[in-house]
């Protein structure tokens, strides 16, 4: 089913979506990517503040080209979200609501995902012309010695994701592919 | 004998990597707009549309296709009666992938070390693959390719007993490992014989292949199509949401091998398999 959602997400948000809805998303987002989480898991490890809140926020999964003049931002598709596996439990546990991206997880990430009730979207990969054209701003808040890297808030206006894994755990890439399976 | 002197060589490879970010080869256009009219799955046609609608937007604004612009890998067949003047090829064909990245608004997305990890902003060095040929002709083909699907290929030291049907679970095996992970519908490129490199490169040049075009030994386009057909029922779809449209097209390369092996590659690459062609 559509849904028109907005972001940060509320609880009450997170925990109603069910795998399989087309979700449009509109407020706030940031992105982090790789190397930003490897910064972000020593900050924690330090014992120091990360450079954005956690609670009811979504990541996205995103490191952009560069912008052409006038444009808030270049192509802007997900990436692949299993190399974040290793961070995201601890993200999860402080009040991370949503991540944004593409393929599968581990189960510690579907774990920490149900724990506390929150939503793992993916966008369409390879489609970042497209969803560009969703995102009204950027700006680098973080860490921007890592270029297409660096922690990004972004304000998004209807951006289209899909519910992958619900806060009850289903997974869409498990239901999806079965039902079309003639193996 | 024929002289070129290198600064073309930079040219044309600035404008090919401005090109194969923006633009897909028609082969791949039409394949993807075949896919969309057959696909079952109603979300798999909606994310199939978007792809349509991606690549419109992509040319019109020139906004690269996908973000993940790539690393650089090109493929030189130069003829053996070439002169190059002007410094060396390999800088040359370097700073080719540095002005069309820096001035084309491409993602830098080269580190310096694979451990170390400093980006080298400029998204040189490319991968460079050379091959002499007859004549003084230079054909240059230039194919960014994303890392969601480069991750998820695989090599396969397969022993001479496993035969063909050891190798179509070996293709099997990787396309299904991948999934979500490799933003399908995919192309398919595999290599098969040679050594533990070659298989890998003859993977590389088959997704560089028009989608439309099999092999022309018989078994080897057999394979093709039969891989081909066994991977759209894996149901894995566009987007890895499920569909009938996993792959377009599975292109097979062979080269001889040693009486002990049977060396497969499988290049997995994205929708978005670029390529631009240039002549010198």
């Amino acid at each position: 089913m559509d849904r028109y959602v907005k972001v940060p997400l509320s609880d009450e948000d997170a925990k109603s979506l069910k795998a399989g809805d087309y979700v449009y998303l509109t407020g706030t987002i940031y992105t982090a990517r790789d190397a930003a989480h490897k910064r972000m898991q020593e900050a924690l490890d330090r014992g120091e503040e990360l450079p954005l809140e956690m609670k009811n926020n979504v990541i996205y999964y995103m490191g952009p080209s560069p912008a052409r003049e006038g444009r808030p931002i270049g192509s802007a598709g997900p990436t692949t979200a299993s190399r974040m596996d290793k961070y995201a439990p601890a993200l999860l546990d402080l009040g991370l609501k949503g991540m944004i991206g593409k393929g599968k997880r581990s189960q510690a990430v579907k774990d920490a995902i149900v724990r506390n009730g929150a939503t793992y979207f993916a966008a369409v990969g390879g489609a970042g012309a497209l969803l560009s054209k969703s995102i009204l701003s950027s700006e680098v808040i973080a860490y921007d010695d890592l270029g297409t890297e660096a922690i990004r808030k972004l304000e998004v206006k209807d951006f289209p994701v899909i519910v992958v894994i619900d806060a009850e755990g289903n997974n869409l890439y498990e239901t999806a592919t079965a039902a079309y399976c003639k193996e | 004998m024929r002289t070129i002197n290198v600064s073309e060589v930079t040219e044309k490879i600035s404008e090919a990597c401005i090109e194969a970010n923006h633009f897909l080869s028609a082969d791949m256009k039409e394949k993807l707009e075949q896919a969309t009219r057959q696909e079952e799955a109603p979300l798999g046609r909606q994310i199939l549309e978007q792809l349509q609608e991606n690549l419109r937007i992509a040319g019109e604004d020139m906004i690269p296709i996908c973000q993940d612009t790539g690393m650089a890998v090109i493929f030189m067949e130069i003829g053996q009666d070439v002169h190059f003047e002007g410094g060396s090829l390999t800088d040359a064909i370097n700073e080719g992938v540095r002005r069309g990245y820096v001035d084309g608004f491409l993602r830098k997305s080269v580190v310096k070390d694979p451990i170390l990890r400093e980006n080298t902003k400029d998204n040189t060095p490319a991968v460079i693959h050379y091959d002499v040929v007859p004549g003084d002709k230079v054909k240059i083909t230039v194919a960014p390719k994303g890392f969601g699907s480069e991750n998820m290929s695989r090599v396969f030291m397969l022993k001479p007993a496993d035969g063909i049907e050891g190798v179509k679970n070996a293709i099997l095996t990787a396309v299904k490992d991948a999934g979500p992970n490799a933003c399908p519908p995919m192309v398919v490129g595999v290599g098969i014989g040679g050594t533990f490199e070659k298989c890998a490169i003859l993977a590389k040049k088959a997704l560089t292949r028009p989608v439309d075009q099999h092999s022309e030994i018989t078994w080897v386009r057999e394979l093709e199509e039969e891989m081909l057909e066994k991977i759209n029922r894996t149901g894995i779809g566009p987007g890895g949401l499920g569909g009938s449209t996993t792959a377009m097209a599975v292109n097979v390369n062979t080269y001889p091998t040693h009486i002990a092996g049977l060396p497969v590659a499988i290049n997995i690459c994205c929708h978005v398999n670029r390529h631009a062609v240039r002549e010198i």
